[in-house]
């Protein structure tokens, strides 16, 4: 089937999410949809699904109009969507997720599970996976899951194919299982829209790319077309995809973790007896798949967790068992994964966002009450120095964009004299611009001489930052390797298994 | 974290390491055991103690009276209980859980070694007890039915209290005014229903605070008919409070079968209708196109919606039909055992009911259990008082109450309900 979108509308507001979107998607086709995170991309996508309501424009499919009032309409049309966020219901079976919606009953009112199950079967089949229709949707791995995802959104007949982000949570080897599975439905005729702000991923399917930025299709490209140039398309300038730096200069290990393990409160052990140091003056980065320890391993650095057991030493002073506020007065910055949720008070302005972990102490306090004018001034020179793009410093900070929200957060901790200095994942939801800054900043911070550990899920940002890389899996590290290590052997490690050949960095 | 990544994390985390160890079983059957031996023994009773088990009605065959040396019982069922406690140590040394068959053979062991503590000298009516512990169940379950069907599409229902109270209420007055006990019964539904209108309105389209709306339409509910009844019921308790009892059906043969068939099968209909609604929520949940499409809107509203289904209006209706439910169990009260409305008549059964929910972990059959379980401890207050127990009877009365936060508190603990329970959907 045909897909094609034109002069697709749609406003929030005063903000225009899409303006005036055309869009062409040949059965037989991958069409790559790139752009950066706000660029309209997934609006657009809601539409299509009917998930949202066009303001203006048409959605035809085989040169039919068609009008979605819900996702119900987008189905039986024959679009499926594969969502960046399973849209697979936790508990249930993937046999009763497949049937969600569209169950068929035996005598009795009964649903009929033998049908649903041999469908899940025959689907696997086709693409030679090995899902078992009785596993419940929340014990099977992230690239299982999205399996599910796909055999449900088949299941339907589906002829147009969405994949709204799909590579985020998958391994490097899952994603290119998932390329695989892509190209083979391009092979049976579907016409599959590939969602992503990943280049590389894009020139290896894409038949097509259509570039989105701020709720316009700035231009088309070809496969062919560099890194440097589709980057460029997508930001409106050109940009430096990699991070430059000099060596490192390590120093003396400064931060010592040894034999720590954290218990979460269903009693599981998500951290595993890891044990690592980082020197002063270098960058470990820890990679691995979303889930895996990374979380509660730089929230135990920090306090957070209840229930730790190792030590945890900066500069041989203790820091397992201390106060949250003991840690930060030691000299440790935290920049936490979810900005929104742990890093800043949406409704507080930037300027008491800045000092939120440090409001009780001079110069920022004094006999107890806020030294208005200083804060003022300091905010100001701050905004500046992190190129912090807001009207002023009384700005609420949730009115920010993600790319400047998170700056405001990186700017706090880096405004303090720090010892240590953790990132976890300290550009996501940020755009291409705000990621360079951040990334030239996390390098400067390193060069200062402090021990640095970023946490993040993206190869990518790993890669380009890191002195030393752990890679952790199921709350272990599976080793310590170089930050020149190659991405397949980083991509089976993040599997849990060490290849005898990796180089290990002690 | 989304919910998503939540999901994937708690995967992740499962089958990643055996269970820890987990003392919080074996310390409480320890501090029963301890408090089983202090009565049982220290302050131990002698005399007989005799249950019997005859009932008004003549059965089929008679069991003879059972009399039992309350000394001696006290003494094995104490020992057994601290044998059994230092037992379950060896469960969590194994790292496994100690199983609910375990806690439960404690549990009774105890329980017939108390009554016959308490009711030495006596008789203990056995029949009688179950009967009146089944009575006091009746609404419980139907309120906890409620509850499940609510909370399993993703509201939570603290309606239950208002839905009993109106349900109690208007029965009285229809089945009054009609003089037809099955009119009543219709009228009790529909009141709940209307309740429930209130609750779904303001939790599912204006977003308003769930907890928060339950409890102002308990105190809503309680004041109205407070009002109602003070102004026309009292005044005029002939033509409004007076409505027709529901006749006993007896069932041919079951109800014949000693203890169990005039406990169970010679009841009124709201009791059999108890039980169907019991199995059909039980059945329908987890086998029907209903049951799954409610629970997936309970689950992930999001993922339900983008598989056509209407995610508020599966919500509104079967906020609905929970209403009904817990109404007809409000009927219970004015047509099967009060005999007519008074004032506050439920006195807290839907909070008891709503406490079912939770220690049944929003499982049908469990939290009829829960609700028998609270019903039971409700009627052995009771009866003891009647047949003077050394314990007092202010104490006796924190029992249900007593066994709803022992229960809840310490051996569920963190039990997992519907994901989306109390969040209201918003459309992207």
């Amino acid at each position: 089937m045909k897909l094609e979108l034109r002069g697709i509308t749609k406003r929030f507001g005063r903000l225009v999410a899409n303006d005036h979107i055309d869009l062409v998607v040949n059965p037989g086709e991958i069409h790559c949809l790139l752009g950066e995170n706000g660029a309209g991309k997934s609006t657009l996508m809601n539409q299509l699904y009917g998930l949202l309501q066009p303001d203006e424009g048409d959605i035809l499919v085989d040169d039919t109009l068609q009008r979605f009032s819900g996702p119900g309409d987008a189905m039986r049309a024959g679009i499926g969507m594969v969502h960046q966020h399973f849209m697979l219901v936790p508990v249930f079976t993937v046999a009763e997720n497949l049937m969600l919606g569209h169950e068929h009953t035996r005598f009795g009112g009964r649903l009929n599970l033998p049908a649903a199950r041999d469908r899940v079967r025959a689907i696997a089949e086709r693409f030679g996976f090995d899902i078992d229709p009785d596993a419940i949707v929340e014990h099977l791995p992230v690239g299982v899951q999205q399996r599910v995802e796909i055999i449900k959104a088949l299941s339907r007949e589906a002829k147009i194919l969405v994949f709204d982000e799909p590579t985020a949570v998958l391994t490097p080897q899952e994603t290119d299982e998932l390329m695989e599975i892509m190209r083979q439905l391009k092979a049976e005729g579907a016409a599959i829209v590939f969602i992503t702000h990943k280049l590389r991923e894009v020139r290896e399917v894409a038949d097509r790319i259509t570039v989105m930025r701020l709720g316009k299709v700035v231009g088309e490209a070809s496969p062919q077309a560099s890194n440097a140039d589709l980057a460029s398309m997508m930001v409106g300038r050109s940009v430096e995809l990699t991070v430059s730096k000099e060596p490192s200069q390590p120093g003396p290990a400064s931060l010592a973790v040894d034999g720590l393990t954290v218990v979460d409160h269903t009693g599981q052990a998500v951290v595993r007896n890891v044990s690592f140091d980082v020197r002063a003056g270098e960058i470990l980065a820890v990679a691995g798949v979303q889930g895996n320890g990374q979380t509660e391993l730089t929230e135990a650095l920090f306090g957070l967790q209840r229930d730790t057991t190792g030590s945890i030493t900066l500069n041989g002073l203790e820091l397992r068992g201390q106060s949250v506020q003991h840690i930060l007065d030691a000299g440790a910055g935290f920049v936490p994964e979810d900005r929104q949720e742990d890093g800043l008070v949406p409704e507080f302005s930037i300027a008491e966002n800045l000092i939120l972990d440090r409001s009780t102490h001079e110069p920022f306090a004094k006999a107890g009450s806020l030294q208005l004018s200083y804060l003022r001034e300091f905010a100001d020179q701050t905004i500046r120095e992190f190129d912090i793009r807001a009207q002023g410093a009384a700005t609420p900070v949730g009115r920010l964009s993600g790319g400047n929200q998170q700056k405001v957060v990186v700017a706090r901790e880096l405004s303090r004299q720090l010892k240590l200095f953790v990132a976890a994942q300290p550009t996501r939801g940020v755009d291409v611009g705000s990621i360079e800054f951040i990334h030239k900043r996390i390098v400067e911070a390193r060069d200062s001489g402090i021990p640095v550990i970023v946490v993040s899920t993206e190869l990518d940002e790993v890669i380009a930052l890191a002195d030393r890389i752990a890679v952790m899996y199921r709350g272990e590290i599976v080793g310590i390797v170089p930050g020149d290590t190659p991405r397949d052997v980083l991509g089976i490690m993040m599997a849990g298994e060490l290849p005898a050949d990796a180089e290990v960095a002690a | 974290m989304t919910t998503f990544e939540a999901a994937a994390a708690a995967a992740a985390r499962r089958g990643m390491t055996p269970r820890l160890r987990d003392w919080k079983a074996p310390i409480f059957l320890g501090a029963v055991a301890i408090l089983a031996v202090i009565l049982l023994i220290v302050f131990g009773r002698s005399g007989t103690s005799t249950f019997s088990f005859a009932s008004r009605r003549t059965d089929v065959f008679s069991l003879p009276n059972l009399s039992i040396p309350v000394q001696e019982l006290g003494l094995v069922a104490a020992a057994t209980a601290v044998a059994m406690a230092a037992g379950s140590t060896l469960y969590v040394r194994a790292r496994r859980k100690v199983p609910t068959w375990y806690i439960a053979v404690f549990s009774v062991v105890l329980l017939v070694a108390f009554l016959a503590w308490a009711s030495a000298g006596h008789t203990i009516p056995l029949t009688g007890l179950l009967a009146g512990a089944l009575a006091l169940s009746v609404p419980l379950i139907f309120g906890a039915m409620g509850g499940v069907i609510s909370e399993r599409a993703g509201v939570i229902n603290v309606a239950i209290e208002g839905q009993l109270l109106s349900g109690a209420f208007v029965s009285a007055v229809v089945a009054s005014a009609t003089r037809s006990a099955i009119a009543g019964l219709l009228a009790a539904m529909i009141a709940g229903v209307l309740v429930s209108f209130v609750l779904a309105a303001f939790a599912i389209k204006y977003f308003v605070d769930q907890v928060i709306v339950g409890i102002v339409l308990n105190g809503l509910v309680l004041g109205l008919t407070n009002f109602l009844y003070q102004t026309s019921l009292s005044q005029d308790a002939g033509t409004l409070n007076s409505p027709t009892q529901l006749p006993t059906i007896a069932i041919p043969g079951l109800s014949a079968v000693p203890v169990i068939g005039p406990v169970l099968f010679n009841q009124t209909i709201i009791v059999y209708l108890m039980y169907i609604a019991v199995a059909a929520v039980s059945f329908g949940l987890f086998f029907t196109r209903w049951g799954l499409r409610l629970r997936s809107v309970g689950e992930h509203p999001q993922a339900a919606d983008t598989v056509g289904i209407n995610v508020n209006g599966t919500r509104f209706w079967n906020v609905s039909l929970a209403g009904a439910v817990a109404g007809l169990g409000g009927a219970y009260f004015t047509l099967g055992s009060v005999g007519a409305f008074t004032e506050d008549v439920t006195s807290g059964a839907g909070y008891i009911a709503l406490a079912a929910v939770i220690f049944g972990g929003w499982s049908p059959l469990r939290a009829t259990l829960a609700a028998l379980l609270f019903g039971f401890a409700n009627e052995l207050q009771s009866v003891l008082g009647i047949i003077g127990s050394p314990v007092p009877s202010d104490l006796l009365l924190m029992l249900p109450y007593l066994v709803t936060i022992v229960a809840v508190a310490g051996l569920v603990g963190q039990s997992r309900g519907p994901a989306a329970s109390g969040k209201p959907y918003f459309k992207s």
